[in-house]
């Protein structure tokens, strides 16, 4: 084994991860653990000013109620992500956390987060949900905020979280190593946070050359939460709901503002036609969701999709004609038009700049100039993103005063492992939550882990030749290359080892080609899912044979290894569903209609690491509003 | 689109065993080749072309090159970031500029204070109200009778 420091740290909360549910958590943590007398530590794989999927920024907050001007309650919420998920959500905790939203929102803003008000100083909105923002910062004021009231010798970065430990049912710690140097951690606790994000590249992307990396969901969040969860033996919820974006066309440039706030239509090239217009009648079969407004994200994905198999491609964002319009207002008045006119231009800009500088420069490439002519649009592969329009992640206990029976375990966000908590991405069944709705889950998740602290006042055991053991294994793909890498005359080419990108991208392709990704437009069915869960099972045994050249492919390995978890679960879940309840999402070719006599319920499943078997069932889907 | 570095400006942060663009990678791929005193994106193929590296930055050493299995050649987009604002220099293909300035926060650097200025709120654990609620939020905090 190679020569690394053994590093343990002892606290009472551990929050794993540092983004927006982690700066949350944080936040909330710091207060109550300086009145309760508790010992908080959060631990990042990376920096906190800039890590997560708002490091670039974001240009609006996709959920904010305005509870206290009257706009909207969190009953409204409730209703508006029911319908958005085709029915399947768990609405006390969509509840919990729109309830609580606003206040977030409000301290950005307190902290310098520039929200767009009009001269009346209200926000300004481009949907009913969303409020426009310059956040190219962001991240780096929430992380301030986070910071100063965490203290910063509470924060540790650039250790990359692994695996969990256990004493018995009860969180006990984690383990992982350093990026940076060669130390092993391993962290003990009396509770734990879950806020590593999604995953990314399970699928295989779009663009498999350069720009493999970009693509929507950041490259560095790689299923770590959802790996870390179902280690822990925790029960999981809606594995099989992905979140597929459509998008501009390559570079991910958002269409939020574009739909809403410029109020532009999408047309096929191929009719002219708006394609959500065009093949509306299709939205009947999956009533009632098909014909309430707003139709559902993965139904206007769908739309798309079927003149696009027609070959009536490409899909163009209209943004000339959108942009026309918005000016005609101020047609006849030179002066206004031209002023009205660059105001459109400079928002259009700014919302690619302030979270996506790939599209804006794949505009200037182009030499695109949105008020002359219109962009392509496409669906994404898929990813897995609880935050968002997509639902997957832990099955948490929900709030005392909200959650029925079935839903409720004592303490809020807690997942069925005692003393482990998860948020944003983490967790699962409650999408819709965003940036916004993240940091407040993970603000929700650190105020119940302290009452679980101060009700759970003793530091679970953690089994010394266990850690022993999880460092060998978690340290073996140094080893391997070490041993090897002399074998052959090119360290790539080598039949003892596989290296990180070369695993990537086996578990790529199968996913893509067996589990409905882009090269199969979205599309599986039991066969080729049953033949997708063979080839995975031999991935999984060729992991023990990952080398690694430095620490950062150790890294990748390790990613590469949260991957195949998050891609079981989905490929496991899916087939389980034997149903099409998210077309444009995926398709089962074998149960082409949604059934609701069958499946109007939540799919849930557990891993054992001890016997490495997994158990699929079914949960109940209650509604708490009408 | 990956981001490269300037060989001419970067000075490897004079030599700190942490340089800026190392620092601030979500991804982990800026590294400082020690020998030359330059950094480097060591894969490429991984970049998420946030820009982070490049915004911190001190030489401007870093730009964005497109993608090269999709971005036509010609155009680069640089931005220069301050305290309150960024301003961004997009160059088209057809070598037409434009520039835009976007402000970024309203509050100096450093300044945020926890309960953005709202107090502690209702301050006890086993009510619904986190901390600084119910004055952050507004109003009280709503439930629903089950
Ligand atoms: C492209 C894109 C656009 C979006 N646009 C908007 C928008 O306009 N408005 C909006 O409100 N929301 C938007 N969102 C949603 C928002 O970004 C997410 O909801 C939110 O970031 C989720 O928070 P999180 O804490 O779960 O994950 P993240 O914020 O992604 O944080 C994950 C954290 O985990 C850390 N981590 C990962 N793996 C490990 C590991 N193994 N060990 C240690 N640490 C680890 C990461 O470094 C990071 O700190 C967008 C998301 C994306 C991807
Ligand atoms: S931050 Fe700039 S100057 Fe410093 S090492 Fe990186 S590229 Fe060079
Ligand atoms: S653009 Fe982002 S992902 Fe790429 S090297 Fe710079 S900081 Fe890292």
């Amino acid at each position: 084994m190679p020569n690394f420091e053994t590093v343990e740290v002892t606290t009472d909360l551990l929050i794993i991860g540092g983004g927006m549910s982690a700066c949350g958590a944080a936040l909330e943590a710091a207060h109550w653990a300086k009145k309760h007398g508790i010992k908080v530590t959060l631990v990042d794989k990376a920096a906190m000013d800039r890590s997560g999927a708002v490091a670039q920024g974001l240009s609006a907050i996709n959920q904010y109620l305005g509870i206290a001007e009257g706009e909207n309650t969190p009953e409204d919420y409730v209703r508006y992500v029911r319908q958005d998920l085709m029915g399947v959500s768990r609405e006390d905790l969509v509840y919990s956390i729109a309830r609580h939203v606003d206040s977030s929102v409000h301290l950005f803003e307190k902290w310098g987060l520039p929200i767009w008000r009009d001269e009346n100083g209200k926000v300004i909105r481009s949907g009913r949900w969303q409020v426009m923002i310059s956040g190219e910062s962001y991240k780096i004021i929430v992380a301030e905020a986070a910071k100063n009231a965490l203290g910063t010798e509470n924060i540790i970065e650039r250790v990359f979280v692994v695996e969990p430990l256990l004493d018995g049912d009860r969180i006990a710690g984690a383990v992982g190593f350093s990026v940076r140097e060669n130390k092993f951690y391993v962290f003990r606790c009396k509770a734990a946070i879950v806020c590593m994000g999604g995953a990314v590249h399970v699928f295989r992307p779009r663009s498999t050359g350069e720009g493999l990396g970009r693509s929507w969901y950041p490259p560095f969040n790689a299923g770590a939460s959802a790996y870390f969860t179902i280690r822990a033996g925790a029960e999981m919820t809606c594995q099989e709901i992905r979140f597929i974006p459509v998008r501009f066309k390559d570079a991910y440039g958002p269409v939020g503002a574009w739909f809403l706030l410029f109020k532009s239509r999408a047309t096929s090239a191929g009719t002219g036609e708006d394609y959500l217009v065009r093949n509306k009648a299709v939205l009947e079969e999956y009533k009632p969701y098909g014909t309430t407004k707003p139709t559902p994200a993965n139904l206007r994905n769908y739309l798309g999709m079927i003149d696009e198999n027609q070959g009536l491609g490409p899909l163009y964002m209209r943004t000339e004609e959108a942009i026309a319009n918005l000016a005609k207002a101020y047609e006849g008045d030179e002066k206004a038009f031209k002023k009205k006119l660059k105001q459109l231009e400079s928002e259009a800009w700014e919302d690619f700049l302030d979270m996506t500088i790939g599209q804006a420069l794949l505009w200037a490439a182009h030499n695109v100039r949105p008020e002359q002519k219109p962009s392509e649009i496409a669906a994404a592969e898929p990813y897995f993103i609880g935050s968002h329009s997509g639902a997957s992640g832990a099955w948490v206990s929900g709030p005392a005063d909200l959650a029925p029976p079935e839903y409720f375990w004592g303490y809020e966000n807690m997942t069925t492992v005692k003393g482990l908590f998860a948020a944003g991405d983490a967790s699962g069944a409650s999408p819709h939550k965003f940036s916004s709705g993240s940091f407040t889950e993970g603000r929700i998740a650190a105020r119940s882990a302290c009452r679980f602290i101060m009700d759970n006042n003793t530091l679970p055991n953690v089994d010394a030749a266990e850690v022993e053991k999880y460092k060998e294994r978690i340290l073996r793909p140094l080893d391997l290359y070490e041993q090897y890498k002399n074998y052959s005359t090119d360290p790539n080419v080598n039949p003892n080892y596989v290296r990180p990108m070369m695993y990537m991208y086996r578990l790529q392709k199968l996913m893509d080609e067996y589990c409905g990704g882009v090269s199969m437009r979205f599309m599986t069915s039991k066969t080729l899912l049953e033949r997708g869960l063979e080839l995975i099972q031999m991935l999984k045994e060729d992991a023990e044979k990952l080398a690694a050249e430095d620490l950062h492919e150790l890294m990748r390995c390790w990613e590469n290894i949260h991957r195949t978890y998050q891609a079981e679960a989905h490929l496991r879940s899916v087939l389980f569903r034997e149903e099409t309840r998210w077309p444009g999402y995926y398709f089962r070719a074998d149960f082409p209609k949604m059934d609701n006599d069958n499946w109007l319920c939540f799919v849930n499943c557990k891993y054992d690491r001890n016997t490495d078997t997994w158990e699929i069932f079914k949960r109940p889907i209650i509604n708490i509003v009408d | 689109m990956p981001t490269y570095v300037i060989a001419e400006k970067c000075d490897g942060c004079k030599g700190q065993d942490k340089t800026a663009c190392m620092y601030i990678c979500p991804n982990d791929l800026m590294v400082l080749d020690k020998e030359r005193m330059k950094a480097y994106n060591r894969n490429p193929w991984y970049c998420w072309e946030c820009l982070c590296c490049g915004k911190i930055c001190p030489q401007q050493a870093i730009e964005l090159r497109g993608y090269a299995d999709f971005v036509p050649l010609g155009a680069s987009c640089t931005p220069l970031r301050g305290s309150e604002d960024i301003m961004w220099t997009i160059k088209f293909r057809d070598g037409e500029i434009k520039r835009f300035k976007f402000p970024i926060r309203t509050t100096p650097e450093g300044s945020a204070q926890p309960d953005g200025g709202y107090g502690v709120g209702a301050d006890d654990i086993n009510s619904l109200n986190l901390f600084t609620e119910p004055a952050s939020l507004g109003t009280e905090v709503p439930s629903i009778k089950k």
